[in-house]
C-alpha cells in the first residue's frame, strides 16, 4: 500500500510573527520555518502505518519555492521514503494545491493520501477536502485515530459532540487533527540517510495545473492587545467589576 | 568543526522541539518524582542523545567536538536532569572505552551505550580522592587465572544507583603511588562484587541521581581491563575528562541562555511602580552583563572544540572553558533569582531550581580552583 503524505512549509509554531506595516501579510525574512504540526502528525501516521507492515511507501510531497525542500528532507528524516517538490514562486492557494496534487495521484495512484486537516498559517482546512473531491476518493476529516485493513480505513473523528467513527474505502483521504499521534524526534543517523533519499521535482506546468491565485489577501491586522489584568481588594469589589464593568454577571 | 552544516541544523531544530515540546512542561514533574519520566527517556533515545559522541561504526552519531557542543548547548536549556540521564553516555559513559578500550569491548558495549540500551557510568572519586584522584584506594589484584579482584568504594557517582555499566578506576600497583599505578575496568551491574547504594540525597538536580559504588571482592575477567593493559587507566581518564570538560562547558551554557530568556520574559511583564522592571537601568544592566558572558563562553567553547577537532593540544584551554562557563552560569543564576525577586526565590517559574542544579557545576569534573591552579601551572611554564 502507497502513502502520499501532502506537507506544507509554514512559520515555526514557536515564532511569534510580525504584521507587516503595510498590512499585506506577516514578515517572513529571517524567521524559522518548519513543517506545519499537522502535516508532521502525517508523516508520523504515514511512517507508523510502514512499520507496522500495512504501508509498503510513503511519499512526501510539497509544494513551494524550491526551499521547501529543506521541509522534505526532514520529512524524509522523519522516516518518508521519498519526496516530491512541485516547484513555483507563485503564492500557492487551496484550490490550485489540491489540482496539482490530484496530478501527482494521478501518477502515483497511492492508496492512501494523508493531509494536516490545516496548516496553522492560513488555518483554510480546505485542500485535502478539495483534493478528495477532485480525485473522487473518499474522505475522512479530523482523524484522531486510523486503522487500516482489508481495503478499508477505519477513521474515529473528532466532533462538536464527541467522537464519531466511520469507514471508508480505499483509496482514501484522510486528515489529521492533534491528537492522532505525537511525532518522533529525527535523530543525526536518520537525517543522514534522508540526504540520500530520492526528491523529484516538477513544475506546475509539468503537472497542467495553472498557480494563479483566484483570492486575493486585503489586509491582515494583528489581533487586538490585552488589556493588562488587575488586583482586586475584595470580593464585592469583584462582584460589582463583573456586574458593571464586564457585564457578564446580572 | 562542522561536517555538514545543512545536517547540523537538522539536528539542532529536532533538540529544540524536544525542549520546547517535551523536556520544559516536565520540569516541576521530573523535580517533584525525583525521576526523568520514561517517556521523555524514549524521546531522546529517538534523539539519538545517548550516542552522539559515540562514533558511527557503532551505532552512534559521532559528532565532532564543535558538533556536540552545540548540540548540549541547544539540550540544555531546560532542567539539568535531562542531559545528565540522556547524554551521560555521549560523555564520560562511553568516553574510556572510547578512547582506549579494544576492538572487543567497544563493539561490546558502545552499540548498546549508543542506543541508550544501557547507562554507562564513570567511577573515579573516593572518600579520599577527589580532587587529588591519584590517591584513590580501590585495589585491584591480578588473580593466577589472570582476572582481577576489586576492592574499594567509590561516591558521589552520577547515575550509579540506576547504571549499568561503570567505568571503574583502580590501583593495580601497590609499589605506585602516583597515576602510573591505576588502571581502567569496565564492570556491568549484576557482576558479583559490585553493589551501589541508593541516591545520595544532594542540593538539587532531581531526577539524576548519584550514590556509591562497592567493590568487595569483585571478580572480573581479563578482558575486563579497558585496552588490555595495566597502568594506564590513569592516562584514559584524563583523556576522557579532557574532552568532558569541553562538554561540561557546553553543558553550562544552556541552562545560562535559558534563565536569561526566562529574565528577559519577566522584566516586561513584571510591572512595579507602574512600568516594566525591564525600564529599569539597573536591570538591564544585569540582563547585559548575563548576555555578554554567555556569548564570551559560547565563543571560547566554540574556539577550544574546533582546536581540539583540529587535533591540537587543548588541556590549557579546556581549563580555561570549565572555569569560565561554570562561573559564569553561577553569576547569571544569582543574576536571574534577583531581577525574578521574591519569585525568584520561591517556586516559581523554576528559577530556584536552576540556581541549586547549576551549583554543582563549578565543583564537579575539577572545581574552579583546580582549574585555576592548572591554569597558572601551565602559563608558568610557558605554555601561552
Amino acid at each position: 500500500m502507497k502513502v502520499l503524505v501532502p506537507i506544507k512549509r509554514v512559520v515555526d509554531a514557536n515564532v511569534k510573527v510580525r504584521v507587516k506595516p503595510d498590512n499585506s501579510g506577516v514578515d517572513l525574512n529571517n524567521v524559522k520555518m518548519a513543517v506545519n504540526p499537522f502535516c508532521e502528525i502525517a508523516i508520523e501516521e504515514a511512517v507508523r502505518l510502514k512499520e507496522a507492515g500495512t504501508a509498503s511507501e510513503v511519499i512526501a510531497v510539497a509544494i513551494g519555492a524550491s526551499v521547501c525542500a529543506e521541509q522534505l528532507r526532514t520529512c524524509l528524516a522523519l522516516g518518508a521514503d521519498r519526496a516530491i517538490l512541485i516547484e513555483t514562486d507563485e503564492d500557492a492557494q487551496p484550490l490550485a494545491i489540491a489540482k496539482a496534487l490530484a496530478a501527482i495521484q494521478e501518477k502515483e495512484s497511492a492508496d492512501l493520501v494523508i493531509f494536516g486537516k490545516q496548516s496553522i498559517d492560513a488555518d483554510n482546512s480546505q485542500t485535502g477536502q478539495m483534493f478528495a473531491a477532485l480525485t473522487g476518493m473518499a474522505q475522512a476529516t479530523f482523524a484522531s485515530e486510523l486503522t487500516v485493513a482489508d481495503g478499508k480505513a477505519t477513521v474515529v473523528r473528532e466532533i462538536d459532540g464527541g467522537l464519531q467513527t466511520i469507514e471508508v474505502t480505499l483509496p482514501a483521504v484522510v486528515t489529521t487533527d492533534l491528537r492522532l499521534n505525537e511525532p518522533r524526534y529525527a535523530s543525526l543517523p536518520n537525517i543522514m540517510k534522508a540526504k540520500k533519499k530520492p526528491m523529484d521535482t516538477h513544475s506546475p506546468a509539468d503537472l497542467g495545473v495553472d498557480m494563479a491565485p483566484t483570492q486575493e489577501i486585503l489586509s491582515v491586522e494583528p489581533p487586538a492587545e490585552r488589556q493588562a489584568g488587575i488586583t482586586v481588594e475584595s470580593v464585592d469589589e469583584l462582584v460589582d467589576k463583573l456586574r458593571n464593568e464586564a457585564k457578564v454577571i446580572s | 568543526m562542522i561536517t555538514d552544516p545543512e545536517q547540523m541544523s537538522a539536528l539542532l531544530d529536532a533538540i529544540r522541539r524536544f525542549v520546547i515540546d517535551v523536556a520544559i512542561p516536565n520540569e516541576d514533574r521530573v523535580e517533584a518524582e525525583d525521576e526523568v519520566p520514561p517517556e521523555v527517556v524514549a524521546a531522546m533515545r529517538e534523539l539519538g542523545t545517548f550516542g552522539w559522541s559515540i562514533p558511527a561504526e557503532y551505532g552512534g552519531s559521532g559528532l565532532t567536538s564543535e558538533e556536540l557542543a552545540l548540540a548540549f548547548i541547544e539540550l540544555t536549556r531546560c532542567s539539568v536532569a535531562y542531559r545528565v540521564i540522556g547524554a551521560q553516555n555521549a560523555g564520560i559513559g562511553s568516553e574510556c572505552i572510547i578512547r582506549d578500550g579494544t576492538q572487543e569491548q567497544k563493539q561490546r558495549y558502545l552499540p548498546r551505550l549508543a542506543a541508550g540500551e544501557l547507562l554507562g557510568c564513570l567511577a573515579l572519586t573516593e572518600p579520599d580522592a577527589g580532587s587529588d584522584a591519584t590517591a584513590l584506594q580501590t585495589r585491584a589484584v591480578k588473580t593466577p587465572n589472570g582476572g582481577y579482584v576489586l576492592n574499594g568504594h567509590k561516591h558521589y557517582i552520577t547515575l550509579a544507583p540506576i547504571a549499568d555499566v561503570f567505568t571503574v578506576l583502580a590501583r593495580t600497583d601497590d609499589r605506585d603511588r602516583g597515576g602510573s599505578g591505576i588502571s581502567a575496568f569496565v564492570i556491568e551491574r549484576g557482576t558479583s562484587g559490585l553493589t551501589t547504594s541508593g541516591s545520595t540525597p544532594k542540593m538539587g538536580q532531581e531526577g539524576a541521581p548519584i550514590g556509591e559504588v562497592f567493590l568487595e571482592d569483585c571478580r572480573v575477567p581479563a578482558d575486563a581491563l579497558i585496552g588490555g593493559k595495566e597502568g594506564v587507566g590513569f592516562s584514559t581518564v584524563m583523556k576522557a575528562l579532557n574532552k568532558q570538560r569541553i562538554n561540561l562547558s557546553a553543558l553550562s551554557t544552556g541552562p545560562a541562555i535559558r534563565m536569561l530568556d526566562e529574565a528577559i520574559a519577566y522584566a516586561n511583564e513584571r510591572q512595579q511602580f507602574g512600568q516594566p522592571i525591564g525600564d529599569y537601568q539597573l536591570v538591564q544592566a544585569m540582563l547585559a552583563e548575563s548576555k555578554v558572558e554567555i556569548e564570551a563562553a559560547r565563543a571560547l567553547i566554540l574556539e577550544t572544540a574546533r582546536k581540539r577537532d583540529r587535533g591540537e593540544d587543548v588541556t590549557l584551554d579546556v581549563s580555561m572553558c570549565k572555569y569560565y562557563s561554570t562561573e559564569m552560569c553561577f553569576r547569571v543564576a544569582d543574576r536571574v533569582v534577583q531581577i525574578f525577586g521574591g519569585r525568584g526565590y520561591t517556586k516559581f517559574r523554576g528559577i530556584e531550581r536552576f540556581f541549586r542544579d547549576v551549583r554543582a557545576f563549578r565543583i564537579y569534573e575539577g572545581t574552579s580552583q583546580i582549574h585555576l591552579l592548572n591554569i597558572g601551572k601551565r602559563l608558568l611554564a610557558g605554555q601561552n
